[in-house]
């Protein structure tokens, strides 16, 4: 049953071949039996699960219930859901319970949704490894030895070692994408603004965008038709229409303008990654997609720009995190400044300290021109790049991450290693544009990611694109090696 | 030396918004302590905030009114600081880019006297809940009510030169809000909070002295003290040979003593930077125009109405419409008694003081306009006298009540009947024969303060019910026939 892809769930549960209780009931096993090795969950939820997927049962049996009704997925830890833990993998907020939902997933629930638990990420959405977990890190299915990816680690862990039909993540510089290349799944950031961030934790809110790690394109589209609306709660949702994802999944890709940015294969790329990437090419234009040369002239300062705005808007955000109200609080302060030094010394890790100092030094007096403002001006000209690019082309091409996933504490020690992780994808939410990562090919039996990068609003077109290059090959379809 | 005082002002004004400016709370004063802060209000992860269409209008108002630019491109910003009644962790206002522009104020100073004060600018932005030092045995208490309460901050340039001209311009703030109904204008809940800067320059110097600020006034009366005290304490540090040190100070108005908060040394870097949660607004002309169509009349516009309208002095006009609910009081006793002159008479002499006295609002007032209009009529139409009026107001006061039921009941009619104004002349004359032929006897230029003997008396007899002016007559008729 946990070889079902989401689409085969939608029709077998509308069939009555199985209940959402016992495919809950199902992957609560499996959950509880495998998942010592990946550690891809940080809560589990069981009686919920069961509860919900019971009503969802009543729901079917009743008929005339939404499309996914009764599917189980599981949440990532940064999405706040009502009466259960919400940590954002820090011990900062170990003993936090959410007091309400975030919009996804109020809108799930709403759907008849089955929630199987919150899974493991980077602490705050901040890391390319899921090695920052206060709960420690997540191991990718397809070589225990490396990492995942992340932030999104636990959700993609999940979804890959059969443990999730799919899971909810979010991107802020890469962290659904770059997860889903290392993992050998389908991962979507929406365009910024299509999917409300209310309750969902923030990091960087000028960048976060909330998404889906599945094992299909089709499952993406399914699972974004739900997960996306206009949301009054959150002033950055763009109020417009959700398109029926699933409807232009099968149009033909004859006469789709494809670019492939020369900055994307430059120093740093993995050559058999792009060897994969470059037959990826030759697989679209035997589809009838045309194949143009484009560049994006300033990608290499994507990264520096990305590491001065999204820790600014981080130093910021999680100031809220102070041991006053909830969240972590040291034992016997002695004064409030003690208060806030030993709460958030205790409560933060390593990697969320580095990111709030650099913010706050970035956006002090004295410095805000030389850096904030800097890399605001940077970002327009990224932006602008993109939209030069789109005059010409429908979608753009690339590698998602420059290597397979690494090895555990290859990278830790090394910063900027591990920021230029996210080299391809950051610029894609400097810009606020949607991403997509799709499994091509695998390097020393890991997986390699292959990057679509569509217009604003134009999620269908991408999906489109992803479905249509998987009914002509079978990368996602593999299975890691150890999933029964 | 002559020293020239400098002020410039930093007024929080509190917008009358059912709801707070990012969220769905309620902002009414008073409830128990944080059963009005919802989770967006409380700094819960992942709330997000959104913006109070009303505030901008309301703060769209004030700009209007204080003859500003609207700034058709506002952005909420930042303000980074740690403190326990700040959940964020920052304030969300406006720096760069307020709504409120360059504007100007003008004010009158009595003699004839005038000022404009300008208005640099006026930002939209967010109250901090409230710390609460007693009550918790060596801890504190937090209250997020107030947390959210959408604020315009008024921001003038040093044009002030004198405790005088900054409690004047105050008050002009204040009767702007209020008849703009962008303020309940009560400044013991904290709805108004002066912030003052001051600083003393040797006459005739350009350059501006170190100023200091002192925070939080909340009463015309402690702003006026706080500044005398503070004037009064650079001069002499100054005259000692000291310099003033920058810094924020706080005045107690009940110790009538200052201190110092902190120095310049100890401030933040605030590390403001636009709000990414927010969007930028963007207000065009039509809905600039929408706004001020909907504006309620103004105080210098009121004025001017009622001394067209109703035929007062300016003065009068103007005492009556700085304060929008004397202006309402005095338009519906009109309305009653057609008498607008002697109506904003008592409102400002009698009624005034008795408020003033008795520590209660004219909206809120026991006399009410139909009980003052009916002894408005009664003065008019020569049933009372000044004098009794004032004994017939007090019986009012004490709710024994209208004009007519006192005057009644306590026989208070003023006595103009020639019959019996007669008589009682008559009897004087009678009794006073030697003060007659005294004042038949003397010079014309003498006999008009002789008459006043006479008037005395007849007034004692009729227990001041008689009308002054017919007794008058009547006397001057018998004395000289």
């Amino acid at each position: 049953m946990h070889q079902l892809t989401i689409a085969e769930l939608v029709k077998g549960l509308r069939n009555k071949d199985f209940s959402s209780v016992e495919v809950t009931q199902h992957y609560l096993d499996r959950i509880a039996r495998l998942d010592k090795v990946y550690n891809s969950y940080i809560t589990t939820t069981p009686a919920l699960a069961l509860a919900q997927a019971s009503a969802a049962d009543k729901r079917l049996a009743a008929g005339n219930t939404p499309a996914l009704c009764g599917v189980p997925i599981a949440h990532k830890d940064i999405f706040c859901t009502m009466g259960v833990r919400t940590s954002c993998a820090s011990k900062m907020l170990d003993n936090f319970i959410a007091p309400y939902n975030a919009t996804i997933v109020e809108n799930y629930l709403d759907s008849g949704v089955v929630m199987l638990g919150k899974t493991n990420m980077d602490e705050f959405a901040m890391g390319s490894s899921n090695e920052t977990s206060y709960y420690g890190p997540v191991k990718n299915p397809w070589a225990t030895d490396c990492v995942p990816g992340g932030s999104s680690g636990g959700s993609a862990a999940a979804v890959a070692a059969h443990l999730a039909p799919a899971a909810t993540a979010s991107d802020t510089g890469g962290s659904i994408r770059q997860p889903a290349a290392h993992c050998g799944l389908t991962g979507i950031k929406p365009t910024y603004g299509r999917v409300s961030r209310w309750g969902m934790i923030a990091f960087a809110s000028s960048l976060d965008q909330a998404g889906i790690l599945s094992r299909t394109a089709e499952d993406a589209a399914i699972l974004l038709n739900d997960m996306a609306s206009y949301d009054t709660k959150d002033s950055t949702s763009v109020e417009r229409d959700v398109p029926n994802y699933t409807a232009t999944l099968n149009d033909s890709l004859k006469g789709l303008r494809i670019g492939v940015p020369k900055e994307y294969f430059g120093e740093g790329l993995n050559p058999e990654t792009a060897a994969h990437v470059e037959a990826a090419i030759k697989v679209y234009e035997s589809l009838g997609a045309t194949i143009h040369s484009i560049s994006l002239p300033h990608t290499n300062l994507s990264v520096p720009a990305y590491y001065v705005i999204a820790p600014a808007e981080c130093s910021a955000n999680l100031s809220r995190l102070d041991g006053v109200r909830y969240g972590h609080r040291c034992e016997n302060p002695k004064d409030l400044n003690d208060l806030y030094m030993r709460s958030r010394s205790e409560g933060f890790g390593d990697e969320v300290k580095r990111r709030i100092l650099v913010g706050a030094y970035a956006l002090s007096a004295g410095y805000y021109d030389a850096y904030y403002s800097k890399a605001q001006k940077v970002r327009r000209l990224i932006k602008q790049d993109f939209v030069d690019a789109f005059q010409s082309v429908d979608v753009i091409l690339g590698p998602t991450s420059p290597s397979p996933a690494f090895q555990f504490g290859s990278k830790s020690k090394d910063p900027v290693a591990m920021y230029l992780e996210d080299i391809y994808t950051i610029a894609t939410n400097l810009a606020g544009l949607p991403g997509l990562s799709i499994p091509c090919g695998f390097v020393e039996n890991k997986p390699v990611g292959l990057q679509l990068i569509g217009n604003f609003f134009a999620e269908a077109q991408l999906l489109n694109a992803a479905h249509q290059f998987q009914q002509a090959t079978n990368f996602h379809q593999q299975t890691a090696p150890g999933i029964e | 030396m002559q020293w020239e005082t400098v002020i410039g002002l930093e007024v929080h004004v509190q917008l009358a918004t059912k709801t707070k400016i990012f969220s769905g709370a309620s902002t009414a004063f008073g409830a128990e302590p944080n059963t009005q802060a919802c989770a967006v209000d409380l700094a819960l992860p992942g709330t997000l905030p959104v913006a109070n269409e009303q505030a901008f209008r309301y703060a769209t108002m004030f700009g209007l009114a204080v003859n500003a630019e609207i700034g058709k491109r506002s952005v909420f910003e930042r303000k980074n600081y740690f403190y326990p009644d700040l959940p964020k962790g920052y304030q969300t206002t406006q720096l760069a880019e307020p709504i409120v522009g360059p504007g100007f104020v003008d004010l009158e100073l009595g003699e004839g006297r005038t000022k404009r004060v300008r208005i640099h600018h006026a930002h939209l932005e967010e109250d901090a809940g409230k710390s609460l030092h007693e009550d918790f045995a060596g801890m504190s208490g937090i209250d997020l009510n107030r947390a959210g309460t959408p604020l315009i901050e008024v921001v003038t340039e040093p044009d002030m030169r004198s405790a005088e001209e900054a409690v004047a311009f105050a008050k002009k703030l204040h009767s702007i809000v209020t008849s703009l109904e962008i303020c309940d204008g009560e400044m013991s809940q904290g709805s108004m909070r002066f912030d003052v800067n001051i600083s003393v320059r040797p006459k005739g110097q350009e350059k501006l002295g170190t100023r200091t600020e002192t925070k939080n006034l909340n009463s015309f009366k402690f702003m006026e003290e706080a500044i005398a005290l503070e004037v009064e304490r650079q001069i002499d540090v100054l005259e000692d040979g000291g310099k003033i040190k920058q810094e924020t100070r706080l005045y107690n108005g009940d110790t009538k003593k200052a201190r110092s908060m902190r120095s310049k040394e100890d401030s933040n870097d605030y590390r403001y930077f636009p709000c990414p949660d927010l969007l930028p607004v963007i207000i065009d002309d039509e809905y600039i125009e929408s706004v001020r169509k909907q504006m309620p009349e103004l105080p210098e516009a009121k004025r001017a109405r009622f001394v067209e309208q109703y035929g007062l002095s300016d003065y009068d006009a103007g005492q009556i419409t700085m304060d929008k609910f004397a202006a309402a009081y005095f338009e519906a006793a009109t309305k009653i008694s057609g008498e607008a002159k002697l109506t904003a008479n008592w409102i400002m002499a009698d009624l005034g003081a008795y408020l003033n006295r008795t520590e209660q609002r004219i909206d809120q007032s026991p006399v009410t306009p139909e009980l003052l209009s009916g002894l408005v009529v009664r003065i008019k139409d020569g049933t009372l006298s000044s004098k009794i009026a004032k004994q017939v107001f007090e019986a009012i006061t004490n709710g024994e009540g209208d004009a007519d039921t006192i005057i009644e009941t306590k026989g208070l009619k003023q006595v103009s009947d020639t019959g019996a104004l007669e008589k009682i002349i008559d009897d004087i004359l009678a009794a006073n024969t030697a003060q007659v032929e005294g004042y038949r006897a003397a010079a014309e230029d003498k006999r008009a303060k002789m008459l006043g003997f006479f008037v005395g008396q007849a007034m004692k007899a009729s227990k001041g019910q008689a009308n002054p002016q017919a007794l008058n007559e009547l006397l001057v008729k018998k004395l000289n026939g």
